[in-house]
C-alpha cells in the first residue's frame, strides 16, 4: 500500500478556493492557498467533515481500486455494521452478504461478530480499567476520536479503552479462518474492509495498536454500491453466511456500543461539535459518575459515515428493523475464541500523543508568542470573513505569528494599508522642491 | 526578564449556558503554553469551580489570570453576597446553594474545598454585602 498517512483528500481540479471547508474543519486543518484548499497534515483527524461540507465535491477520501483483489487468490470482505442499513427493503442480514459473495468475493466475515467479541472483552475488563483511572473510559472504536485525544486531550488519553476495532479484530479472525480453510498462505488471501469513512480507511492503513496493517485493501460503500445494489435486488435465495446478532450490528449506531457492552451508567455522544464539547466537560472532571463514554464523530454514528449511501436515520431504521426479525441467540456468537486473549485485542502501542495547540516548546517563547497574536488580533475587523484564507481572525493572527501569513493577507488590512499609502501619496503631489516652493519668511 | 501574560473574562450571573467559558479559554492558553497536563487539568478544574460559584453565588464578576513562565495566579473577584463564615464554606459538602440550582447539578459544597486541593496558594477574602475575592496560584513544577 502506498504512504499515505491521510485518506481525505483534496481533487485541485474541482476545488474553487471557496471558504466551507475552512470554516467547518473542527480543528481549523484547512487554509486556503494559492487558489486550493491545503490540509494541514498534523492537525487533520480525518472526520470527513469536509467531505460533507464540500459544495464542489473536491474533497475525498482515498480507498482502493476495486481491481487490486485480481492479487490474491482467495479474497475475504469484511462489511461494516452499517452496510445491513445501505439497501432499500426489509433486507435480511443473508440477502446483503450473499450479494457480496456474487460481486466477486470468495467469502464474507462480519466486522459486527467481531464487534460483539470486542464487547465481550470490553465488558470484562472494564472494572479493572476503571479502577486505575480518574473518570470515565472512552471507547477507541471511532479513530477520529482518537486522533482528536491524541492532538488535542493528550492528558485524555489515559481513559482511552486500549483495545483494537472490530473491524480488525474481524480482519485477524478473517484471515486465520480462511488459512484454515483453503490451506493457502496467509499472504496469498486478500481482506478487504468494506468503509463507511474515510477515518477507518486511514486508522486499517495506518495502524494505531497493531505494528502491520492487517486488512489487504479498503473499499468504500459509496464505490461498491453500484455492483452490489443491483447484486443485493438480484438475490432469490441467499446463502446462510449471517452469523452476527443484532448486539454486533447495532455497533453501527450512536449508543450502540454501549448497549452492547451492557454498562448502564454509559454516555453516547455523536457528531464531532458535541464530543468535543464533551472531552472538554471530561477534562474538567465533570463526567466522573460516568463508567464509559462512547463517542462516534459523525452524526448519529458509523451509519452517518461520509462515505455511506443511505441517509443515517433510514439506515438506523432499518438495522433496528432487521434486529426485530434475527434470532436473539446470534448475539451470543464470537471470534474464534482462542484469538480472544489480551495478546491480539489489547493495543501494541498507543499513539504519539503532541498537543497542536502548542505554540512553542520554550514557554518564555511560547508566552511571547501569544501575547503578539492577541496583541494582532485586537487589531483584526474580528469578523471571521475567512478571505485571507483562514478560518477565523484569530487564525490569521496565529498564522502571522508563526510564519505561515502575512497580516496584510486580511483585506481589512490591506485597505488600511492602502488608504495610508494613498494619504502619503497625496502629501507627496503636494510636495514642492525648494526651487519652487514659497519659502515663509 | 521573566514573561508574563495576563487575561481578563467578565463572568456573567446566573449565566450558566455560559458558565466555564473562562475557564475553556485559560485550559485553552495553558496548552498553548504547553505547560505539563496535569498542571492544565488542575488549574482548569479549580477556575471552572471557582468561575462557577461566581455564577452561582456571586453575582458575576471579573476573572483575572496571570500567567507566568512557571505559574499560574488567578483572581476571581465578585460583588456578592459575600460569605459570613469562611470556615464553614470551607467544608466539604457545606452549601447554601438553592433546590432549583442543585437541581441543575451544583452546589453539591464540593467547590471551595476542591478548588484548594487543586491549588497551592489559596487566599479568601470576603466581606458582607460587598462581596468575595479569591486568589489561587499554581505552580508547574509542584
Amino acid at each position: 500500500m502506498e504512504a499515505i498517512t491521510h485518506s481525505v483528500t483534496l481533487d485541485a481540479d474541482k476545488c474553487k478556493g471557496c471558504i466551507n471547508c475552512i470554516k467547518r474543519c473542527p480543528t481549523e486543518a484547512i487554509r486556503v492557498r494559492n487558489g486550493k484548499a491545503v490540509i494541514m497534515s498534523d492537525h487533520c483527524i480525518d472526520c470527513g467533515e469536509c467531505i460533507r461540507i464540500c459544495p464542489n465535491h473536491a474533497k475525498k477520501a482515498i480507498s482502493d481500486p476495486i481491481s487490486i483483489m485480481d492479487n490474491f487468490k482467495y479474497k475475504v470482505a469484511l462489511p461494516a455494521p452499517s452496510l445491513y442499513g445501505q439497501f432499500k427493503g426489509n433486507r435480511d442480514a443473508n440477502v446483503i452478504l450473499t450479494a457480496l459473495v456474487n460481486v466477486g468475493f470468495d467469502d464474507i466475515y462480519e466486522v459486527a461478530l467481531a464487534a460483539q467479541s470486542v464487547s465481550d472483552y470490553t465488558k470484562e475488563i472494564l472494572p479493572g480499567a476503571r479502577a486505575l483511572l480518574h473518570g470515565p473510559l472512552i471507547s477507541s472504536a471511532c479513530p477520529v476520536i482518537v486522533k482528536l485525544i491524541s492532538i488535542r486531550y493528550p492528558e485524555l488519553m489515559d481513559n482511552v479503552l486500549k483495545i483494537i476495532t472490530p473491524a480488525e479484530l474481524a480482519a485477524v479472525a478473517a484471515r486465520a479462518k480462511a488459512v484454515e480453510e483453503t490451506g493457502l498462505k496467509p499472504e496469498e488471501i486478500g481482506i478487504f474492509f468494506i468503509s463507511p469513512c474515510p477515518a477507518k480507511i486511514t486508522a486499517l492503513k495506518h495502524r494505531i495498536g497493531y505494528d502491520e496493517p492487517v486488512v489487504d485493501g479498503i473499499f468504500s460503500f459509496t464505490e461498491l454500491h453500484k455492483s452490489l445494489l443491483p447484486a443485493v435486488e438480484k438475490i432469490k435465495e441467499p446463502k446462510d453466511l449471517s452469523k452476527a446478532g443484532i448486539r454486533g450490528i447495532e455497533w453501527s449506531y450512536s449508543g450502540g456500543e454501549g448497549s452492547a457492552i451492557g454498562e448502564n451508567l454509559f454516555v453516547a455522544v455523536d457528531g464531532i461539535d458535541n464530543v468535543i464539547r464533551v472531552l472538554d466537560e471530561v477534562e474538567n472532571d465533570k463526567l466522573s459518575n460516568v463508567r464509559f463514554i462512547e463517542l462516534n464523530a459523525c452524526p448519529g454514528g458509523c451509519v452517518g459515515g461520509c462515505l455511506a449511501v443511505e441517509n443515517p436515520f433510514v439506515a438506523r431504521a432499518r438495522i433496528q428493523r432487521l434486529g426485530m426479525t434475527m434470532d436473539d441467540s446470534k448475539c451470543n456468537n464470537s471470534v474464534d475464541p482462542e484469538l480472544l486473549n489480551s495478546n491480539i485485542l489489547n493495543w501494541k502501542n498507543t499513539p504519539e500523543c503532541t498537543s497542536i495547540l502548542s505554540l512553542d516548546s520554550d514557554r518564555g517563547v511560547a508566552i511571547r508568542k501569544l501575547a503578539d497574536i492577541e496583541a494582532l488580533y485586537e487589531t483584526l475587523p474580528g469578523i471571521d470573513c475567512g478571505s485571507c484564507g483562514a478560518p477565523s481572525c484569530h487564525a490569521l493572527a496565529e498564522d502571522v505569528i508563526l510564519g505561515t501569513a502575512l497580516e496584510s493577507d486580511c483585506v481589512f488590512k490591506l485597505r488600511e494599508r492602502m488608504g495610508t499609502l494613498f494619504h502619503e501619496m497625496a502629501e507627496l503631489q503636494e510636495y514642492m522642491p525648494p526651487p519652487f516652493r514659497e519659502i515663509k519668511q | 526578564m521573566a514573561q508574563v501574560l495576563t487575561q481578563k473574562y467578565v463572568v456573567g450571573a446566573d449565566d450558566f449556558a455560559a458558565a466555564g467559558a473562562a475557564s475553556a479559554a485559560v485550559k485553552k492558553t495553558l496548552k498553548q503554553l504547553s505547560f505539563p497536563v496535569d498542571f492544565i487539568r488542575r488549574t482548569s478544574i479549580a477556575m471552572y469551580e471557582g468561575e462557577i460559584n461566581m455564577v452561582i453565588h456571586g453575582g458575576g464578576g471579573i476573572a483575572s489570570v496571570e500567567i507566568y513562565e512557571d505559574c499560574v495566579k488567578i483572581t476571581l473577584a465578585d460583588t456578592g453576597p459575600g460569605i459570613p463564615d469562611i470556615e464553614q464554606a470551607m467544608q466539604e459538602g457545606f452549601s447554601t446553594a438553592t433546590d432549583s440550582i442543585r437541581e441543575l447539578g451544583f452546589g453539591a459544597g464540593m467547590g471551595l474545598p476542591n478548588i484548594k486541593k487543586q491549588s497551592d496558594e489559596f487566599e479568601i477574602i470576603s466581606e458582607i454585602g460587598k462581596g468575595t475575592k479569591l486568589t489561587i496560584t499554581l505552580n508547574a513544577n509542584s
